[in-house]
């Protein structure tokens, strides 16, 4: 049975990072911060151990260690989104290494969609990884155990999914320099964004709130994180209220998510559509 | 069997204001090795990237195979060596060429045999498994090379396959080529070696600003041979006369004239003509005009070095 194109470019994909050295690069990244992490654990737990506090307090100290940890994860794996395909297609392009690619008798949309599912997996298995870090550092450490875990990790893997199909669809236009500076721009401003529609919350200015919504329109990739993060939290955090990118004050609504899985379908779209009519 | 393996009839491509390949039109027969000469930025490699469907002509149509071009039915009999050979240099030569034999469908026992099979040809089989990156251009070719032919094409397209290349590489590329041609299959030549094109292709065509501004055969060298006559008197009766030959293609000076012919077959018989015809025959000196002189007599003066 033959295999489909698709897969066989995701295989040479996932190949490549690998004795490029990508992977384990990742991985190193990823064990340290774990190392760090369940260090951190540690040391609270020691710390709520010798200094006993009222159930609350002690569960708002392990709802933000645990929150804190999967941002950390949440933040490190939106840069391996955003970094590793920004030259997935534009730095072959460049080099001319897709011009023996694309004579092959595979369409162009198996190049692209090989290359989204290749990258996409490693993104995928990175946050779970670092995910399952924390959460087991939180549990068997520290002893808590964190709400909500399936909706928060699927919303933020929708998140890493926008920005990775955003890197990939920018690569079939930009070069990769410009395309890693679009995409982290367009995270930026996404990050910014969520900011100003807490601040616009809490402090009721409606013109900052709507400001900060139609920016979570073009880039939803922040407000995913939002609406997880709100998930992660018990009812008493979320009603003592807090700021940051733990803030619950504008929590992202159930449309935001459908509009956050149509923009990643139309971003590949437009990936696919894009790439179809490049010049090689 | 098809005739003609590559039909190309008037392929068009801008990119911007600039024109890059400008009304192209050639057909490519089966088994034949046809060379595609020109000066740099006459527009061939845009010519290859069009048949090949990595640029979209702005005009005209073709066949390639038979199919249409840019077609995945064209494609899969096609074999293509890219000029600057980058590929995924973390790959080893086997690696590369085993994926590339994949994207044909390829697989198992079969795909295996037909690796060993061309890295053996290539003669790379003893650093097979070592990183594209530590290559030689030379090595990258012959690699490049391998990926190419791992779909037993029908046609290949050879973008600049000896630039890297010393001279024993180049011996051995152009003895894959006829092997190639042995066994029916077509190869279109790109290279600014016309050396090896001289000793390589049945034909080649020859493309200025985008454009084939000429054809020639080649090995037959109807048209190749010239023959420098001086003798007196050269008056137009015994030009006339001459023509029965070949052509009159040139007068150096009053006493000489150049005279293209078949072959030097016809020598024996021009020196008896002009001596039966009163002629004072002085010297007949043959030679054939090389391409590098048919090269540069066909881009005339107007070009300059790339």
């Amino acid at each position: 049975m033959t295999m489909p194109a698709f897969l066989t470019v995701a295989h040479l994909t996932l190949y490549d990072a690998r004795r490029r050295k990508i992977l384990s690069a990742a991985a190193a990244c990823g064990a340290l911060f774990l190392i760090v992490f369940w260090i951190i654990s540690f040391l609270v737990a020691r710390d709520l151990k010798l200094n006993p506090q009222p159930f609350v307090q002690r569960q708002i100290t392990l709802v933000m260690l645990s929150l804190l940890g999967l941002y950390a994860a949440n933040f490190l794996s939106v840069l391996l989104a955003s970094l590793l395909p920004v030259d997935a297609l534009s730095g072959e392009i460049d080099s001319g290494v897709m011009q023996t690619l694309a004579s092959k008798p595979v369409r162009r949309s198996d190049i692209v969609l090989g290359k989204w599912l290749g990258f996409g997996a490693v993104i995928v298995i990175y946050f779970l990884a670092l995910a399952a870090g924390v959460l087991t550092a939180t549990r068997v450490i520290a002893g808590y155990q964190q709400l909500n875990i399936g909706i928060a990790i699927s919303l933020i893997l929708l998140e890493l999914m926008v920005m990775h199909t955003i890197s990939i669809a920018g690569g079939t236009r930009l070069g990769t320099v410009t395309n890693g500076i679009m995409t982290l721009g367009l995270y930026g401003a996404a990050f910014i964004g969520g900011w100003v529609e807490q601040l616009g919350t809490l402090g009721g200015i409606r013109p900052a709130r709507l400001a900060g919504i139609t920016v979570s329109l073009f880039s939803p990739a922040d407000s995913m994180w939002r609406l997880a993060a709100y998930y992660l939290q018990p009812d008493i955090v979320r009603t003592l209220g807090n700021a940051g990118p733990f803030a619950g004050g504008s929590v992202p609504s159930t449309p935001m998510v459908w509009w956050a899985l149509g923009f990643t379908a139309a971003a590949l779209a437009f990936a696919i559509y894009s790439f179809r009519h490049r010049q090689l | 069997m098809i005739e003609r393996v590559i039909d190309a009839r008037g392929l068009r491509k801008s990119f911007g204001e600039t024109l890059a390949v400008d009304d192209l039109s050639l057909t490519v027969g089966a088994g034949e090795i046809f060379g595609f000469l020109g000066p740099n930025g006459a527009g061939k490699t845009t010519s290859i990237k069009m048949l090949l469907a990595l640029v979209t002509p702005d005009e005209g149509e073709g066949e390639v195979l038979g199919a249409p071009i840019g077609s995945r039915e064209a494609r899969a009999r096609v074999g293509f060596l890219p000029e600057h050979c980058r590929f995924h240099d973390s790959l080893t030569a086997r690696e590369l060429v085993r994926f590339h034999g994949r994207l044909h469908g390829m697989r198992g026992q079969a795909l295996e045999a037909r690796i060993d099979q061309l890295l053996t040809r290539v003669d790379m089989l003893d650093a097979a498994d070592r990183p594209l990156r530590g290559y030689s251009k030379g090595m990258l070719q012959r690699a490049g090379l391998a990926q190419a032919l791992i779909n037993d094409p029908r046609l290949v397209f050879l973008d600049e396959p000896t630039s890297g290349l010393d001279p024993l590489g180049r011996l051995l590329v152009r003895d894959i080529l006829g092997e190639l041609r042995s066994n029916g299959v077509s190869v279109f030549l790109n290279s600014h070696l016309l050396g090896e094109v001289e000793a390589t292709c049945d034909r080649v065509a020859f493309v200025k600003q985008g454009r084939v501004v000429h054809h020639l055969t080649l090995g037959a060298a109807p048209p190749s041979f010239e023959v420098e006559i001086r003798a007196l008197p050269l008056d137009p009766p015994v030009l006339a006369g001459l023509e029965r030959f070949g052509t009159v293609v040139g007068r150096p000076g009053e006493d000489r004239a150049l005279l293209r012919v078949i072959s030097d077959a016809v020598l024996p018989e021009v020196s008896r003509w002009l001596v039966e015809h009163g002629v004072r025959l002085y010297e007949l000196r043959g030679r054939r005009k090389s391409l590098e002189e048919w090269f540069v007599d066909v881009m005339g003066d107007d070009q300059r070095p790339g």
